[in-house]
């Protein structure tokens, strides 16, 4: 196998763990870190094949990724703050009683 | 030592200072405060003397000095001083007398925590009089006539934790206030006819012949001469001050204040404030005697007032029992005498009259604080009694003013003012029915007067406050003395020759006495006190509720007498009830007329509103409204979806997700 | 004299200065409404200094600012509006004194109260009749959060009805006047081109014309039976909106009638005259009877101005050179002395006691926990009554002087109301300072020591109280303002008019 593909199995590896957690955890926390996971798979790919890719050199796989990072950051940030006030609401913070939101 | 009429304005502006000084001393400052009024009034006397001895240089001139008060562009309000015998004799009689009261005060009320507001207040009060009484303009005059009231208000109800001194202020300030109204109007009138109210402005003032003439000659719609009308109503004011039938209601019940105040009420100053406004407009009050041919003079009402107020006093006083409604029973008494004299054309008698009362009455007043005070504010004399032994001072001077009081011949003063004044009485063309009411009254007087003293000085003391009294201190005695001596010695005014009358009124030639006239007066003062002893004195009460012999003689007329001829009971409803009535009904218009018009458009207002909102809703709105339910209805439908679940949401993106890239491998295949 | 149209730019400057410095520090918004008050004041004295009593309006500013109208921001001032201007100054400058303790959003308050200062000042001083009605709307609405946010008892309710009253006031005004102005012909809203146009108007539109505008301006004045507006707004207003309110608010429909309605239609003002008279009286001796029962401390107060009010119209109506001095008196006499009474009522006593019922005042022995309190309220009882030495006694003199001129029946039965203010001023005093209980038994268990009263509040009260005394005394300080003034042709025509 060419490292390419090494690393698309990794990442595909990282993102159905991720999706197992996001689809069976009930907490809520956990699903975040599944989220993270199937994130941080997207992430590998991108570095992959700009790193085999037909321009190595052009450095935008890289700033792609500074980005994601950045983004996820502060959607973990959001997602933590949902989670403080769903706490705050309901003292405990399992996904099958936060259905308030229900039309 | 002359004083001239722009320095005139001392005599009360020492008072006026002193009360200043007991305004702004803090509470502790009491010797100061009283030091001060003492002192003031002393100064104010010896001013006064000096006044009265440049007055009686030239007796018949007027001295005054003017001054613009405000300006209102065409006219002015002017204001002045004037000095005239019959100032300067009362001025030094206010100071004289007032300061004899202040003196008493110390003793009378030492104990009291407000000493010092008492004494500022005594002060105001005398500014107020001596000032109404150097006046040269009615609007001064006026003015001070209201400081008067106040100071008046602020004394009767000095012990105001009292419910009833509270009440008898307001009273009195209320009562007078609706005679004040009468002066007030009279004020208007004069000052819209004559464009003055200075009383001599060297030929321009509205009590010299220019003014007076003018007046005369206009007449009223009922046929009144103008000066009629104004003479009458400014005599309101003098009915309310001086507690004239039908305003004299207050007067008794000033009885509620301290006794010193009650002292200065009755003698000095708010009760001769109004003898004094007569007598001071009395040209214009006699500018009508001129005319024969109008339905009243003024002058006949004054008398005729004064009858009825020195009978109506003289009667009530004879069925009181407390020792100080006496007292001022027989000043409403006495100011009727006053009013009668004035009425019938002797204003010279009248005001010699006001001067003797004034210091026999200060006398008896004093002297009833003394007893009150030394028996522990015990004023029924029913539990008085034989205070003659423990009280020798007290006894002989209340004595002393007694008799002046009742008009006991010759060496007393009482005496000669009054004889002056029932021979002006005899004199009237108008009528005798007064000069019989004033004989009527001479017997009660000295009848009431023998009663006081046998009830409260013989006998045995009929309650243990009695038992215990002693004699006050020397700051009460003192002045007692004092007064009585002057009680005394005022007849030398009048005897062996009528002195003062020359000084007052140097145009008036005197009679001679009817000694006809003076030999009966003198039977009827001993008719009065010879019975008055025959029925209290020589079998003196034997207990407090032992029954009064005229009682049980006629029992309904003395209730009817003690309950003050049922006066307050009549005003109450009457003008009372009207008032009340009135004050109800204006309410009743506010809250249910006024406030119900205002809630009524409120309402309609509302009512409206609603009107229009049903129409906007059942008419503009439906079709708009069906179509929005409907899309309200699917919006539902579809929300059902939103199972807030976000397991199941999770789940929908995965299969979608695995279903996207199904469509990419396969699409992919091809 | 450049001096006065300052008055209305530095309120305006120092109501906005309050709102931005109030959000941060009450204390700032304090004394920047005390500096602008006292600024303004002072303005008012120093003018009043250099000030020349004559019978002209004399002119401060004068630049056209609506063109197609003939509108002139013209500001002129003449002996009555600066009577009425210092009385501006004294009110504004007790009233801030008396609302230092304001804690709830005082930057908001403190500028709504100068706002409405500046409005007052502009009404004072306008010489334009559309520029007077600006200033007068510009006053109306900050009372209305006055009342509405700061108030007490029933404040809805009362700013409520004091707004509508006023706007109404205001409609029958502005009708009245664009009526006037088209009916005339006028060409512009001065008050001089308004009086030169009205001339031509027939006599009968005259009649209507007069009636809209007095009566619009009468129902701020307190005109039986338009006042039911005056006691309730006093009652529920905070305590230096209710000084505002009786001490110059009053007086602007008061001014408006004397400034505007009487001189521009001098005969119609006469055939109206008796029943302008009639309803003063009414309203004397009714609001006088209806304060005699009273049951509320603030509304024995609120009553008794319009009592009084009701002289100040009364000289309006009698029109006698007199009665119209006595009436210009009687609006700064009556300013001063009502705002005391609403300090001592509101600030001193109820914010100490938190009620105002004279039942429960009397058993409280308030003459010894609110000495100072009780004294000046005695004493400006005593000057609310009339008393001579104080600035109402030479007012309702001249009043009563003129009313007589006109018609001696009017005085008598004024007369009659000084008694019953007499009556109702007593009974208010006695029983809410010297009510029958303990004065010389202990306080009650329950009655612990009230706040003494502040410097500020002391302050306030002696500016009042020295302000009445001098003005008794020394009624020619403002007389010689006032009279000249009355002199001038428009002041004439009304004079001639109720006396033909």
């Amino acid at each position: 196998m060419s490292p390419l593909q090494l690393c698309l199995v990794l990442s595909s590896l990282l993102f159905c763990i991720g999706l197992v957690a996001v689809l069976s955890r009930g907490n809520a926390i956990l699903v975040l870190l599944g989220v993270e996971l199937m994130l941080n798979a997207a992430n590998i790919n991108f570095i992959a094949f700009w790193r085999y890719g037909p321009h190595p050199d052009a450095g935008t796989g890289v700033i792609f990724v500074l980005f994601s990072i950045a983004a996820a950051a502060a959607e973990a940030a959001v997602g933590l703050a949902l989670v403080i006030a769903i706490y705050r609401h309901q003292q405990n913070i399992r996904l099958q009683e936060a259905t308030r939101l229900k039309g | 030592m002359t004083l001239s009429a722009e320095k005139l304005w001392f005599i009360p502006a020492l008072p006026l200072a002193a009360a200043a000084v007991g305004a702004l001393m803090p509470r502790s400052g009491r010797a100061i405060a009283a030091g001060a009024a003492i002192a003031a009034m002393l100064a104010a006397f010896l001013v006064s003397c000096v006044a009265l001895s440049t007055a009686l240089a030239d007796p018949a001139a007027k001295l005054v000095h003017n001054f613009a008060w405000f300006d209102l562009g065409t006219s002015a309000l002017r204001l002045g001083w004037l000095l005239d015998p019959l100032t300067a004799f009362m001025c030094v009689m206010v100071t004289f007398v007032g300061a004899l009261i202040f003196i008493f005060s110390l003793g009378y009320m030492k104990a009291d925590e407000n000493f010092k507001q008492f004494f500022c207040f005594l002060s105001l009060f005398a500014a107020a009089m001596l000032g109404l009484l150097v006046a040269n303009s009615l609007l001064l005059l006026f003015i001070c006539w209201e400081l008067v009231g106040l100071a008046s208000y602020l004394l009767i109800g000095f012990w105001f934790h009292k419910p009833s001194a509270a009440a008898a202020a307001k009273k009195a300030f209320i009562t007078t206030r609706i005679g004040d109204l009468g002066l007030l109007l009279g004020m208007l009138w004069l000052y819209n006819s004559t464009g003055s109210l200075l009383f001599f402005d060297g030929g321009a003032g509205v009590l010299e012949t220019a003014a007076l003439g003018s007046l005369a000659a206009q007449f009223t719609a009922g046929g009144l001469a103008v000066s009629t009308a104004i003479g009458l109503l400014i005599f309101c004011g003098a009915v309310g001050k001086s507690g004239q039938f039908p305003l004299h209601v207050w007067l008794p019940d000033a009885m509620e204040g301290p006794t010193p105040v009650s002292a200065l009420i009755h003698a000095a100053t708010m009760v001769a404030a109004g003898v004094f406004l007569i007598a001071r407009v009395y040209p214009l009050m006699s500018a009508d005697q001129v005319l024969a041919h109008v339905p009243l003079h003024a002058l006949t009402v004054v008398a005729f007032i004064g009858a009825i107020t020195a009978l109506m006093g003289a009667c009530i006083a004879v069925a009181q029992n407390d020792i100080k409604r006496v007292l001022a029973f027989s000043t409403v008494s006495q100011l009727g005498y006053m009013m009668l004299a004035l009425g019938v054309g002797s204003w010279v008698a009248a005001i010699f009259h006001l001067l003797t009362h004034a210091f026999f009455k200060a006398l008896l007043f004093l002297g009833a604080g003394s007893v009150i005070h030394s028996a522990h504010h015990e004023q029924d004399i029913r539990r008085l009694g034989g205070l003659r032994g423990p009280m020798k001072v007290t006894f002989a001077t209340f004595a002393i003013g007694m008799m002046a009081l009742s008009g006991v011949p010759f060496l007393f003063s009482g005496f000669w003012s009054k004889e002056a004044i029932l021979h002006a009485a005899h004199g009237w063309e108008v009528s005798q029915l007064p000069f019989y009411a004033a004989l009527i009254a001479v017997v009660l007087t000295a009848f009431y007067m023998t009663r006081l003293v046998a009830e409260t000085f013989f006998g045995k003391a009929r309650s243990d406050a009695a038992g215990h009294a002693h004699e006050s201190p020397a700051t009460m005695t003192i002045p007692l003395v004092i007064l009585a001596v002057c009680a005394v010695l005022l007849s030398l005014l009048a005897w062996p020759s009528p002195w003062l009358q020359h000084q007052l009124d140097p145009s008036a030639h005197s009679e001679p006495d009817g000694i006809s006239l003076m030999v009966l007066s003198i039977v009827l003062v001993a008719l009065g006190l010879g019975s008055g002893w025959a029925i209290y004195g020589r079998k003196p009460r034997v207990s407090e509720t032992s029954a009064d012999p005229l009682a049980t003689a006629s029992p309904g007329l003395i209730a009817f007498l003690a309950a003050k001829l049922k006066f307050d009971e009549l005003y109450a409803a009457t003008f009372g009830r009207l008032n009340a009535a009135s004050a109800a009904f204006a309410n009743f218009l506010e809250v249910w007329l006024w406030g119900g018009i205002v809630t009524l458009l409120a309402r309609l207002g509302e009512f409206t509103g609603l009107v229009n909102r049903e129409a906007d809703e059942r008419t503009l709105n439906g079709g708009f409204n069906s179509v929005s339910e409907k899309v309200r209805g699917t919006g539902l439908a579809y929300s059902r979806a939103q199972t807030g679940d976000v397991h199941g949401y999770l789940r929908f993106i995965a299969l979608g997700f695995v279903i996207l890239v199904l469509l990419v491998v396969m699409g992919g295949a091809k | 004299m450049n001096l006065l149209p300052w008055t209305i730019y530095v309120s305006f400057a120092g109501a906005f200065l309050a709102l931005v410095v109030g959000a941060r520090s009450a204390t700032a918004a304090r004394w920047v409404a005390l500096a602008t008050a006292v600024a303004g004041a002072t303005l008012t004295f120093l003018a009043a200094r250099e000030f020349v009593p004559g019978s002209s309006l004399q002119t401060l500013v004068d630049v056209p600012w609506i063109r197609e109208l003939g509108v002139n921001y013209h500001l002129a001032v003449d002996g009555i509006s600066l009577t009425l201007l210092v009385l501006t100054g004294l009110a504004a400058t007790a009233g801030i004194l008396f609302s230092w303790n304001i804690e709830e959003r005082p930057g908001e308050f403190f500028a709504l109260f100068l706002a409405l200062i500046g409005g007052v000042y502009g009404v004072f001083l306008s010489a334009d009749v559309f520029v007077l009605f600006v200033f007068y709307e510009i006053a109306i609405v900050p009372k209305y959060f006055l009342i509405a946010i700061w108030g007490s008892t029933n404040r809805e309710y009362g700013a409520m009805k004091l707004v509508l009253y006023s706007f109404a006031g205001s409609a029958l005004v502005l009708a009245g006047m664009l009526w006037a102005y088209a009916a005339g012909g006028a060409h512009g809203f001065g008050l001089a081109e308004l009086s030169a146009a009205a001339v031509h108007i027939p006599h009968g539109t005259q009649l209507a014309i007069f009636a809209l505008v007095f009566l619009g301006f009468a129902v701020l004045a307190g005109l039986f039976p338009f006042h039911t507006w005056a006691p309730t707004g006093h009652v529920a207003a905070p305590t230096a909106a209710s000084m505002l309110l009786a001490g110059v608010v009053m007086k602007l429909g008061a001014y408006g009638c004397l400034r505007v309605a009487m001189p521009l239609f001098p005969e119609a003002f006469a055939y109206w005259q008796p029943v302008i008279a009639w309803l003063a009286l009414a309203g004397i001796l009714y609001a006088g009877f209806i304060a005699l029962v009273q049951e509320d401390f603030k509304f024995v107060i609120g009553y008794s101005s319009v009592s009084h009010m009701g002289f100040v119209l009364l000289g309006l109506a009698a029109a006698t050179p007199l009665a119209l001095a006595g009436a210009v008196l009687q609006m700064f006499s009556h300013g001063v002395i009502a705002g005391l009474l609403f300090a001592v009522v509101g600030r001193m006593v109820y914010e100490r006691t938190h009620t105002r019922r004279l039942a429960e005042l009397r058993a409280m022995p308030l003459h010894r926990l609110l000495p100072f309190a009780a004294v000046v309220f005695v004493v400006a009882g005593l000057a609310s009554l009339g008393l001579p030495g104080f600035s109402g006694f030479p007012a309702e003199l001249s009043i009563l002087i003129g009313a007589w001129q006109a018609k001696p029946l009017w005085a008598a039965v004024a007369a009659l109301g000084i008694v019953v203010a007499g009556a109702f001023t007593l009974r208010v005093i006695q029983v809410s300072f010297f009510g029958s209980a303990g004065a010389h038994s202990a306080p009650p268990a329950d009655s612990h020591p009230l706040p003494p009263i502040t410097l500020a509040e002391k302050a306030g009260a002696l500016l009042l109280l020295g302000a009445t005394v001098y003005v008794g005394l020394k009624p020619d300080v403002l007389l010689d303002w006032i009279v000249p003034a009355l002199q001038s042709p428009a002041f004439q025509a009304v004079i001639k008019g109720g006396h033909p």
